[in-house]
């Protein structure tokens, strides 16, 4: 038995067909999913992937947001099923309220394209297991509106719990605060970050790491010993 | 209220002496007598603005034709061409079922104006282009030119035509794996903004632009209309035809990156489930063009409604809807019974759809509006028999004061301090220095199969994930080399970009090009483009590497003076398994550096003699095509056979910039040395064609010398990848950390 | 101290692509009845001293030459409140 762990498609995800091929790289299955159907098919596991979904429009992720399928993703993920958010999907995570603090456009105004070093700080969630705490790892950032934010309570609150998963390291990308590049919810299932592991998958092509592999085995490992 | 009655066919027939503003539309006299005589009777307001747009010099290359046809008439046999030269882009079949399409396009002008939009919505233009010969997009590249680096404007210009690329390219999920950015002051009031599209498609699913079978649904789909570019026709609308003043027309275009993504997905579902006959993308001349260009290359037979086309701006007249230019926007032609289909798969994306006329049995282009019938012709006079224009040309009479100037005879370094401080000096400089502040801002992971982008000889990208088949493509251009003689510097583009996809380990099978030109009115800029056109098309045939389409942009010129004449070049090429791509960055300390081809004294127009001296002159280096091919199968074979790990071609900047870049890359140094019959100045900065470096693996390296004697490609061993500093050995040091310091800080003090 | 707003809106002829996503996204949020959306930038200027005439025209001046993009984009200079001074 094999995971099935959905991706969903908005209208401008990107990296959708690349979070797929991560998935299947892992040995899951993946399931595509479609913004306008709440039936998330059986999944036991939901990737919100990267690109510009409604072109970034308003705010990024404010649309998308509101998709019926997200509903659907909303409700599982508050009785425990393990949600992932990749950069847009990150976005869409913190607007959908399902974490904390909110995404700004970077503090250099540019779009930013970079193999990014980053520290694993948590790896207890459903979608670290496979890393070690303290490992530090390389994989593709890209995004406008990478500035992570949130009140010093909220943060402080974050860091006491254990819940900022990745900080970047070496160099801040795009101004977040506290260096935070992914965090998760209380329970743990839901983690959102601005890098891309499905860039990270494979020798050679993307960034030619493999460091984001671990991601999709981790879930794995997750379900399949569930 | 008075309103002029509707100038329908018939009204036109009845009122002869109207006079029509066929200047103001930039049509000439004779062009305007021509139109009456194909009519017979003088044409409708909306037939005018068709043919006006038409004709005009960016959609019918009236003054570019009589030379490009040697493109085809010099096209080399080639099996791999499936389609060539008059679609949207050519097709090339790469093997295993597939096929690629590619072409080059210029945005100037609009991207001079207002740099974001400008050159965003020529990445949208190159797409959609992509997409309607059946492929999905896979990748682009933009080839940009700028003036002087450190002129206030260029902080306006390239920063927005940077953010414009990304903003657009990015928002479309596309790679963006390679192009150029070069600086110099000819482009100052005028920067040449490229943009180029590779899309992957199977044999079966190419589509063409093509009008067929009578009772067919033509369906135009994806934004609405509003009255983007249409300055002439707004003169009918105000000045001829009515006295209601219509809303005022945008004088910039916007694009919508979003609505493109939706316009791609839509438009690849329609053809996987082969719902469509015919396709065409709305770009210049918009409606004008999609119509009468899939009219005729049909049976010739179409009717539209205007009345039925979704609009923005509800004032818009016939004739501004036919001449909009409102970007993302398609227009399909489908079988009666799959139009439901079709209009399902865009309500399923968002995208607005509507059937605005069809496929008819005779061979008129009919079009009506509010039941009257404003345009009746024969399709092809508009979109294929504009006029054609034999202009004058002549050698300009200062050529040969140019080409006498001798950059040879330059000022050297006299001691090796001055030999270090100049290399310092060149990889610092705007146009050698790294480009990772532009390259940055691009998303070049997105789609997961790229194997190489830029700073690489070129982008490679995976097709097939199973095999590795995979495709490289490489832009190259040197408005210098073309300035000091158009011909060799044609060629010298292409030798570049052939031996750039090469370098990578991919076979260059294919060409498309971009011609950035100043005014075609000045037969000293028409005898450039003669000779560029001339020596392109030549090289092509020598080298067996197809033109499959491209663009040419004229008018390239601030008041009088004109651009340095700028053929870019792209070559796309094939790699059997990506797995075997080679790499620019040295990989592994203890490799051999081997020096392919010969060194000659050659620096007229050099990056040495433009960054040391100021200075532009004497002759370009030595166009050798039958040396670029056998480097060429050299690079290949020895990819393929493993015995080189990294290589890098060796065009602007010379040597030294080769190896400082492969060195910088790599984290790896190298210590050099000159070998015996050349200087040490000539070793590094010379830019002789033909040449690349190789570093190879010492267990390799009597194999590859043995294949490089025995073909007779000269091969000098100049050192090995060793150390964190380049060494030439007697001459001086320089600590790779001094290096990067000089090769990375230029871009970002300048424009940050 | 007074502040000076300056708003600044696409041209009407000029598509506005965010306008148009948020406005065909109103419907799934129940809000009916919206025809056209369109997004603009709001500026405040927190203005050293007397906002008279000529402290106005330097802002329109900074308004036309930097915050807005004249070729695309209009704009609209106004004063919004007064504090601590008679006018």
């Amino acid at each position: 038995m094999t995971a099935r762990i959905g991706v969903v498609t908005f209208p401008g995800s990107l990296d959708d067909r690349d979070t797929q091929r991560a998935i299947r790289l892992a040995g899951a299955e993946p399931v595509a999913l479609w913004h306008k159907d709440k039936d998330l098919k059986q999944v036991d596991a939901v990737v919100l992937p990267g690109g510009f979904s409604y072109g970034d429009y308003l705010r990024a992720g404010a649309i998308s947001r509101f998709s019926p399928v997200m509903e659907s993703v909303i409700e599982q993920a508050k009785s425990g099923m393990p949600v992932l958010g990749i950069c847009n999907g990150f976005q869409i995570l913190t607007e959908a309220h399902l974490l904390p603090g909110a995404m700004l456009g970077n503090n250099h105004l540019h779009f930013i394209c970079r193999d990014q070093k980053l520290r694993v700080e948590n790896a207890d969630t459903a979608w670290t297991v496979d890393y070690d705490a303290g490992q530090e790892i390389h994989i593709p950032l890209k995004n406008m509106d990478g500035r992570y934010v949130a009140d010093e309570h909220t943060l402080d609150e974050l860091e006491a719990e254990g819940r900022v998963v990745f900080r970047y390291r070496d160099f801040n990308p795009n101004g977040s605060l506290r260096d935070i590049a992914g965090i998760s919810n209380a329970a743990g299932n839901v983690v959102g970050l601005m890098p891309h592991p499905e860039h990270a998958v494979e020798p050679l092509v993307g960034s030619g790491r493999t460091d984001g592999l671990p991601f999709f085995t981790s879930i794995l490992k997750k379900l399949v010993n569930a | 209220m008075s309103r002029t009655p509707l100038d329908t066919v018939e009204h036109a027939a009845e009122t002869p002496d109207v006079e029509l503003p066929w200047a103001e539309l930039g049509l000439k006299k004779d062009e305007y007598e021509k139109v009456v005589e194909i009519l017979g009777r003088r044409p409708t307001g909306a037939e005018l603005a068709m043919y006006s747009v038409m004709w005009s010099e960016h959609c019918s290359y009236k003054s570019s034709k009589v030379h490009l046809r040697q493109f085809g008439e010099k096209a080399p046999q080639s099996d791999a061409l499936l389609v060539g030269i008059g679609e949207n882009a050519g097709v090339v079949d790469v093997g295993q079922g597939y096929a690629v399409t590619f072409k080059v396009e210029s945005h100037n002008h609009p991207s001079y104006v207002e740099p974001y939009q400008g050159a965003a919505t020529g990445v949208g233009g190159i797409v959609r282009d992509i997409i309607a010969m059946g492929a999905r997009p896979v990748a682009v590249v933009d080839p940009l030119r700028f003036g002087a680096a450190d002129h206030p404007d260029t902080k306006r210009v390239l920063p927005g035509v940077v953010a414009g690329i990304g903003g657009y390219g990015n928002c479309l999920g596309l790679p963006n794996i390679g192009g150029e950015v070069v600086f110099d002051a000819c482009y100052q009031g005028n920067p040449l903004v490229n943009a180029g599209a590779i899309g992957v498609m199977r044999h079966e699913d190419i589509h063409l632009a093509k009008a067929s079978g009578t009772g067919n649904k033509v369906i135009l789909y994806g934004a609405r209309t509003g009255g983007d570019g249409i300055g002439g026709a707004s003169i009918l609308a105000s000045e001829t035809f009515d006295d209601a003043k219509p809303s005022k027309r945008p004088a910039v275009q916007v694009g919508d990156p979003f609505q493109e993504k939706l316009l791609i997905e839509c438009t690849l579902e329609a053809f996987k489930e082969k719902l469509v006959v015919g396709i065409q993308d709305l770009g210049a001349a918009g409606l004008s063009c999609a119509t009468s260009e899939l009219a005729s290359n049909g049976s010739g037979g179409m009717r539209v409604t205007l009345d039925d086309v979704p609009l923005r701006d509800s004032t818009l007249s016939p004739e501004e809807i036919l001449m909009s230019e409102s970007q993302e926007r398609m227009c399909a032609v489908v079988e009666p019974e799959k139009v439901d289909r079709f209009l399902a798969i865009c309500d399923k994306w968002d995208v607005i759809a509507t059937v605005i006329g069809e496929v008819t049995d005779g061979d008129r282009l009919e079009i009506f509006w509010h039941g009257g019938k404003i345009v009746d012709v024969d399709p092809r006079t508009v979109a294929h028999d504009g006029p054609v224009y034999e202009r004058p040309y002549a050698r300009p009479d200062w050529q040969d004061a140019l080409q006498a100037d001798d950059a040879n005879k330059l000022a050297r370094p006299g001691t090796s301090e001055e030999l270090k401080a100049q290399v310092v000096q060149l990889v610092s400089s705007p146009n050698q220095a790294s480009k990772s502040w532009i390259t940055s801002q691009y998303d070049h992971f997105v789609q997961g199969n790229t194997v190489l982008a830029q700073p690489e000889d070129s982008g490679m990208i995976r097709i097939d994930e199973t095999t590795g088949l995979g495709v490289a493509i490489a832009t190259d251009g040197n408005g210098r080399f073309a300035k000091l003689d158009p011909y060799a510097g044609a060629q010298l583009a292409l030798s570049e970009a052939y031996r750039n996809v090469a370098t990578t380990g991919a076979k260059p099978l294919a060409v498309s090009d971009c011609l950035n030109f100043g005014s075609p009115e000045d037969p000293a800029v028409m005898w450039q483009f003669a000779e560029a056109v001339r020596g392109l098309a030549d090289a092509c045939q020598q080298l067996g590497t197809p033109v499959t389409g491209g663009n040419v942009s004229l008018y390239n010129q601030t008041g009088e003076v004109a651009i340095h004449p700028t053929p870019v070049v792209a070559v796309l090429g094939v790699i059997d398994d990506v797995a075997r791509r080679t790499p620019v960055a040295f990989q592994e300390e203890g490799q051999l550096l081997y020096l392919l081809g010969d060194t000659r004294e050659e620096f007229g127009g050099s990056a040495w003699s433009q960054v040391v001296h100021d200075h532009l002159g004497g002759l370009p280096p030595k166009v050798d095509l039958e040396r670029e091919r056998l480097l060429a199968e050299i690079l290949i074979s020895a990819s393929r056979d493993g015995m080189i790990d990294s290589a890098h071609d060796l065009s602007d900047g010379g040597l030294i910039q080769a190896v400082v870049e492969s060195a910088l890359q790599g984290g790896k140094g190298a210590r050099l040395v000159v070998p015996d019959g050349l200087d040490a100045f000539t070793l590094l900065f010379s830019e002789s064609a033909g040449r690349a470096v190789v570093a190879v693996p010492r267990s390799e390296e009597l194999r590859f010398n043995d294949m490089c004697g025995a073909r007779g490609l000269p091969v000098t061993r100049i050192g090995v990848v060793d150390g964190d500093s380049i060494e030439l050995q007697g001459e001086f040091t320089l600590t790779l950390a001094e290096l990067r310091e000089a090769h990375e800080a230029t871009m970002p003090a300048l424009l940050a | 101290m007074a502040r000076v707003v300056v708003d600044v809106m696409l041209k009407p002829e000029i598509l506005d692509p965010q306008g148009q996503a948020v406005q065909r996204a109103l419907p799934r949020l129940g809000f009916e009845g919206v025809s056209d959306v369109r997004q603009g930038k709001r500026f405040e200027l927190e203005v050293d001293g007397p906002v008279d005439d000529a402290a106005l025209a330097r802002i329109h001046d900074l308004a036309e030459s930097f915050l807005a993009n004249t070729v695309i984009e209009d704009f609209t200079v106004k004063v919004e409140e007064m504090v601590g001074e008679e006018k």
